[in-house]
Formats: C-alpha cells, sequence, structure tokens
C-alpha cells in the first residue's frame, strides 16, 4: 500500500517534471503564438550568414530565414528574437526549449538528426570543408600536406573530418585547436599554422578579411559533405512541417519567378495553378500547416525568395561573393530543389 | 492557526496542557521545543531529497523526451578527433574515454609544472621583497601588485600572443641546430634508447639514493660531532658525474633524436606546444605574485628576536633565513597555499582559450560530439574533486610533518 502510494507520487512528479521541464514539446506553434515572437538560434558571428549591420540590427543569410518563419506564423517578419549560440552551446539550447529554431550552419548528419534528437528541415546551403593556405607554401593540393599544422575551430563536424582525411591519405598533422573564428584567424595570421581549415564559405568570408587577400589560396580539394541547414527539436512534426516548407516556399519562389517586389500582386492570383495554391489563392495549404492562407505570401516578402537572399548576403552582391555553385536550382545546374506544392 | 504560542519555558507548557493517560498529543509534541526542532529537521530533508529527486527525474525524462539515454557507455565510442599533445598513446581511432585521459594528463601536467615553478617564483619573490635593497623590494612589489591584479584569463592570452609573436617556424631561434624555439613552440631532440642504456638510467637512480642516503648520514655527524659534510658535492658527483662516467665506459649508449627542418614544420624530437608555454608562464607568474605575498606574510610573522637571536649565535644571514626563520614561516606559509594550489589546478581549465588540450577542451568536444552534456560535466566535476581532494590531502599531511613539536 504505501509503497503504491510512493511509486503513484514518483510517476505524478514524472508526468510534471515532462511537461514542467521540457517546453513545447507537442505544441511549439502555440508556444510561439503565446509569446508573440520566435525565438532564433543564430550564429554569433560570421560574415554574410549571421552579423549586424550598421544598425545593429541582426542580418544575414541565416537570419533572413528566422525572419521569413517568423513572418509566415506570426504575421511579422520583425518578430524574431535572435540568441547568439556557439558551436558548442547550440544543441543545448535547442533540445531545452531555448529556441524554437536552430538557424546557424549546422551541418546536417546522421548522429545529430537521430542520436541528438533533432529534426533537420532541409537544407539552405549545400557547403563542404576546404582548406586556405598561403601560395608560398608551395602546395597545390591538400593531400601534400604532410607534417603540417593545422588551426582549426573545436566542437564542430570540420574536426572529425580533417581527422578522417589524414587518416584516410596516411599523412600526418597537427592539429590546433580553437575556440573560435576570430581566434583562428590571428592563430593562421601569426603562421602557428600553415593552413586553417573550415567549411569553403566560411573560408571565403575569411579571406576577404585579409589584408593580404591574394597571398592567400583556398585549396581545390573539399573534403566533406556539408548540407547546412535549420532544424528543430524532434516529435513535433507540426512545427517541423512549418519550418520546412516555410523553406521551400522560399526555393519554389525563386523557380517559379516569385519575388519580394511581386509576390504581393501575384497573390492576387496567376495563371500558374502551383503558384496560386502556395500563395493560398486556391487550396487550403495554410489550413493543413495549422495557418492562415497567406503564410508564404508574407515569408516571400519578408526577405525576397531564396535568390535574392542568397545575392544580397552572401553572393555577388556582397562582399563575400559566393557563386551559386551547388546551391543554383536544379534547373540551372545545381541541387537546390523543393518538393512540389500541391 | 490554532497553534498553542511557543514558551521559553517548556516545563511551563507542559502544565498548561497536561495530558491524558500518557497517549500521544500533537498540540503538546508542537509546543515541545525539541519535538519541533526534530520535525523541521525531519521536513527539511525530506525537501532537499524531494527537490533532488525532482531533478535528476525531469533530466531523465528530458533525456528520454529528446531521445537520449543517460549513461556513460557512450565513453566506449570511437572519439574520431585528434588531440596534439597526448603523453599517452592516443589516435583518433581511439575511444571518448582515453580521450578523456589524455585531456586529464593533460590538464594535471600544466598543474603539476604551474604549482612547481609558481612555488619556487613565490618564495623567491617573497624573500626578495623584504631585501633591504630599496630597487629590488620596489620592483618586485610593483611586479606583485601588477600580477595578481589583473585577471588571469588576460594572463594566459598576454602569454599566447607573446608566444605567437616569436619567430616563424623557417626563420626558428636555435641552440647548436639542436634546440629550437619559434612560435609554434619549443623543440628538444629526444633520446634513442640504445642498448646499455638502462645501465646508465640505473647508474642516475642509484645515485640519488645515494645522495639521500650521504644526506642522512652527513646530518647525524653533524647531530654528534658538529663537523659539516659537503653533501651538494657528493651528490652532484653522485647524480651527474658517475652516470656520465658509466656513460662514456659503455660507449655511449644513448643517441639523441634531433629535430630537422621539413617543408611545413621541424620534425622529429619532442615538441613542446606555446600553449602550453603560455599557460604554464601565465599559471605560475599569477598565483606566483600571491605566493608571494604569503611567503612575506609567513616571514614577517617570525618573532624578529629569532633573527638577532641567530645573529648573535654568528649564524649567516642565508644560514638564518633557512635555518631559523623559514622553517618557522612554513606553519604560517603552508595552510594558504593549499588553497593557491587548488586555485591554480583549477585555473588551468581557462586553458580552453587558447587551445590548450587539456581535460575540458577535450571534454567540450565530446560533450559536442555526443550531445551527453551531463555526463560530461558530471566527470569535469568528479576529475577536479578528487585532484584538489589529493592536493589537500597532501598538503594537510606536510603541515602535519612540519608543525611544531612541543616537547
Amino acid at each position: 500500500m504505501n509503497l503504491k502510494r510512493i511509486a503513484g507520487a514518483a510517476a505524478v512528479a514524472a508526468a510534471f517534471a515532462v511537461t514542467g521541464g521540457a517546453p513545447g514539446q507537442a505544441a511549439t506553434l502555440d508556444d510561439v503564438k503565446k509569446a508573440g515572437t520566435l525565438k532564433c538560434g543564430i550564429n554569433t558571428g560570421l560574415p554574410g550568414f549571421a552579423y549586424t549591420d550598421d544598425k545593429g540590427k541582426w542580418t544575414g543569410f541565416d537570419v533572413a530565414y528566422c525572419r521569413a518563419l517568423a513572418a509566415a506564423v506570426l504575421g511579422d517578419a520583425n518578430k524574431v528574437t535572435f540568441v547568439n549560440l556557439t558551436g558548442k552551446t547550440r544543441f543545448p539550447a535547442l533540445a531545452s526549449g531555448e529556441i524554437d529554431v536552430l538557424s546557424r550552419n549546422t551541418t546536417w548528419t546522421l548522429s545529430r538528426d537521430v542520436d541528438l534528437g533533432f529534426t533537420f528541415i532541409g537544407v539552405n546551403y549545400y557547403d563542404g570543408q576546404g582548406f586556405i593556405g598561403r601560395k608560398s607554401l608551395g602546395v597545390k593540393s591538400a593531400k601534400e600536406l604532410d607534417g603540417a599544422s593545422v588551426c582549426i575551430q573545436t566542437g564542430t563536424t570540420t574536426e572529425l573530418n580533417l581527422a578522417d582525411f589524414f587518416r584516410v591519405n596516411k599523412i600526418k598533422y597537427e592539429p590546433v585547436p580553437i575556440e573560435n573564428n576570430a581566434e583562428a584567424r590571428a592563430a593562421y595570421g601569426a603562421e602557428r599554422c600553415d593552413v586553417y581549415t573550415t567549411d569553403a564559405s566560411g573560408l571565403a568570408a575569411t579571406r576577404t578579411t585579409f589584408s593580404d587577400a591574394d597571398k592567400h589560396m583556398v585549396f581545390p580539394e573539399i573534403i566533406s559533405k556539408e548540407p547546412l541547414g535549420p532544424l528543430v527539436r524532434q516529435g513535433d512534426d507540426q512545427w517541423a512541417d512549418i519550418a520546412r516548407w516555410t523553406l521551400n516556399a522560399l526555393i519554389s519562389a525563386e523557380e517559379l519567378g516569385v519575388t519580394q517586389a511581386n509576390v504581393a500582386k501575384m497573390a492576387e492570383g496567376t495563371n500558374n495553378p502551383e503558384i496560386n495554391r502556395m500563395l493560398g489563392k486556391e487550396g487550403s495549404m495554410g489550413k493543413m500547416l495549422g495557418l492562415d492562407a497567406q503564410w508564404a505570401v508574407r515569408a516571400i516578402a519578408a526577405e525576397g525568395n531564396y535568390a535574392e537572399m542568397f545575392e544580397r548576403y552572401i553572393g555577388s552582391k556582397s562582399p563575400l561573393g559566393l557563386a551559386r555553385g551547388l546551391n543554383a536550382l536544379y534547373k540551372n545546374g545545381g541541387i537546390l530543389y523543393s518538393p512540389p506544392f500541391r | 492557526m490554532p497553534f498553542p504560542v511557543p514558551d521559553e519555558n517548556p516545563r511551563a507548557v507542559t502544565d498548561r496542557a497536561p495530558s491524558v493517560g500518557g497517549g500521544f498529543d500533537i498540540a503538546r509534541a508542537w509546543t515541545d521545543e525539541r519535538v519541533r526542532g526534530v520535525i523541521f529537521q525531519i521536513a527539511m530533508i525530506v525537501g532537499v531529497v524531494a527537490v533532488a529527486v525532482f531533478i535528476v527525474l525531469n533530466t531523465i525524462a528530458n533525456y528520454e523526451e529528446a531521445g537520449l539515454s543517460f549513461g556513460y557507455g557512450f565513453l566506449f565510442d570511437t572519439a574520431n578527433f585528434d588531440i596534439n599533445q597526448r603523453l599517452i598513446e592516443y589516435a583518433s581511432t581511439s575511444t571518448y574515454g582515453k580521450a578523456f585521459a589524455v585531456g586529464g594528463i593533460n590538464t594535471i601536467l600544466v598543474a603539476v609544472m604551474g604549482v612547481a615553478t609558481a612555488t619556487v617564483i613565490g618564495f623567491v619573490t617573497g624573500v626578495l621583497r623584504l631585501s633591504n635593497n630599496f630597487l629590488v623590494s620596489r620592483i618586485v612589489g610593483i611586479w606583485v601588485e601588477f600580477t595578481r591584479n589583473v585577471p588571469v584569463l588576460l594572463q594566459i592570452i598576454f602569454w599566447w600572443l607573446f608566444m605567437l609573436a616569436l619567430p616563424k617556424v623557417r626563420q626558428s631561434l636555435s641552440i647548436g641546430d639542436t634546440v629550437f624555439l619559434n612560435n609554434r613552440g619549443v623543440r628538444l631532440p629526444s633520446p634513442i634508447y640504445e642498448d646499455g642504456s638502462a645501465i646508465v638510467l640505473a647508474t642516475i637512480l642509484a645515485g640519488i639514493v645515494a645522495t639521500v642516503a650521504v644526506r642522512i648520514w652527513a646530518k647525524r655527524r653533524q647531530d654528534a660531532t658538529g663537523r659539516i659534510f659537503p653533501v651538494g658535492w657528493a651528490g652532484l658527483g653522485l647524480i651527474a658525474g658517475l652516470p656520465l662516467a658509466v656513460y662514456f665506459a659503455l660507449g655511449q649508449p644513448l643517441a639523441f633524436d634531433v629535430p630537422v627542418q621539413k617543408r611545413f614544420n621541424l620534425q622529429g624530437g619532442v615538441s613542446i606546444t606555446p600553449e602550453l608555454v603560455a599557460l604554464w608562464l601565465a599559471l605560475s607568474t599569477y598565483t606566483g605574485a600571491f605566493i608571494s605575498e604569503i611567503v612575506r606574510s609567513g616571514i614577517l610573522a617570525v618573532s624578529r628576536g629569532q633573527t638577532e637571536a641567530a645573529g648573535a649565535l654568528g649564524l649567516r644571514r642565508g644560514q638564518t633565513m633557512r635555518l631559523i626563520v623559514l622553517p618557522q614561516a612554513l606553519r604560517v606559509i603552508v595552510p594558504p597555499m593549499t588553497s593557491q594550489y587548488l586555485n591554480l589546478t583549477k585555473n588551468s581549465s581557462l586553458a580552453v582559450a587558447i587551445g590548450y588540450q587539456d581535460i575540458v577542451s577535450v571534454g567540450d568536444t565530446i560533450l559536442n560530439q555526443s550531445g551527453q552534456a551531463i555526463e560530461v560535466i558530471s566527470l569535469y566535476m568528479a576529475f577536479y574533486l578528487s585532484l584538489s581532494l589529493l592536493t589537500s590531502a597532501f598538503m594537510n599531511w606536510y603541515n602535519k610533518r612540519i608543525a611544531l613539536v612541543e616537547r
């Protein structure tokens, strides 16, 4: 009798712990609506992807996605609370419910998707790990780096790829682990290491900050696949669907020619049924997602379609000047591809 | 609440509320100060246990919710990352547990090195600060005040940037092309053991043992006869001279692997990373400054009459310090020293800022790759706790040994 009562009390405590301790496992959408703001985890600062503009406002390619999602869910692209996270703090922050969505150059891997209990909702940038080194080294390929010192940011998949690359090629190296990008640049600048390795987009961003940029080269090898994308907690499929289809809407908008400038006009109706379905003129896609009919219109109006966001922050109109490459639409030789709005 | 007003005098309460038939009376129990105390203590314990149970259950529930399993099994998974300073065998194919061990040993290494040099720095500067030479005492005073009042993290970064400002690897400073110094650290020749080298090493050990024996004998003889034996010279001969003689007699069985300049780096020999040097310098000077003040206070705590009496007996100044003042000062110095040693050990976790791969740096990577946050943090705590308790135990033993023996 007594034991039973204790067990009962423990069960109640456990149930309370679940509901009290892990907020929003079931209905993130309701929580976001109730809070009136979307808590979005972003980088602590990476040129092009997440940085503050001259007015101190967070902006960038990863930030733009947060705004589009807030516009779709809350109707206002400015209703976002940005939470700056390092490579190490990002996962606990998402798991504990401190943020609703993480949009921070995060590589989609099996262990993160499965073991850490997250759901990746798509890829917004196809990246790969590369090396930057001084031209004076006379090295043409990363495979010639036997015995080199390599600067690397700790706590990232790049650390694992690096170990794999040197192991597979049976060459030795000295890893020089560094806490953040700025310190890694300082160490590389002081020649503490011969090469610096991170995602190719990050290398391009880093290279722009050097005063003698033309004395450095990015090696041709890309040693890993780094599909970067936003992610949410596992277990709330509705919220994952909203996040996934907001990203898909931005990509489809590029494909269908819907832009920030013409989205309002197109929402009034076009002769393309897919555009009409996406923008809520036909069908009830918004309702299926638990949103209103105009969700995609607002998402696209926030920062434009995928191409507009890309060009503005990391593409040809930005200091980074990255080429679309793999991130072009499948029609244009890339691998960017959104499932249909049907 | 209709409880009777508590009374200072328990007997008065008993008088007011007599119990009938000796049965248990709640109102009466409540007014009994002792019983009430017990009730409150039980309530307190129940409360603490309930909070602890809630935290544990909540954590486990959250872990399950996130699809993670709580436990230390992940320590047997493959680490897949490299560590640049490893005193035991480790490769990226080793386990997380092994990686933890490598990090832990790196922490212990820098802590032991730091404690040793901080003690030397502290004693030397502490004595110098009391010097009669105005210039010496003032310079040391300024250094102490500066060093102990600047945050240690800044000092670590300062020394790291200092190391990075050393000549680049292709312009290494070298001593006879055997020892190299550059901004990738220090590279020393490493010994290669050939046949017969064990005999040389054994001779060194034998020399150390013999020196200790000579010292004990010399002290006994001095106590008995007052005659002094030059232990220092004898020790030098036994520890350095004898092995050298054996080394040459056996035809130089020890060779050295001398570093050579290769395409990217020096190769061969042993390398000491600039991160280790920077951390070591920062920790030992920072803690050394505190120890310096402790030593100064310890010396000042010894009555001036002791020095004067030693002078009257004809002891020289060095002897007075070594034989009279310091042994008495040590009793004041040792207890606060313990906490300085503990501080140094714990401060070494700031290594993460400059990429020295101590237990925290390695553990953070493990945490990030495995997602087992609470387990990793608990391992940190267990590690630092046991290291600190070991240090304390040793220092308490030493403190007891040097305590004033009263007859």
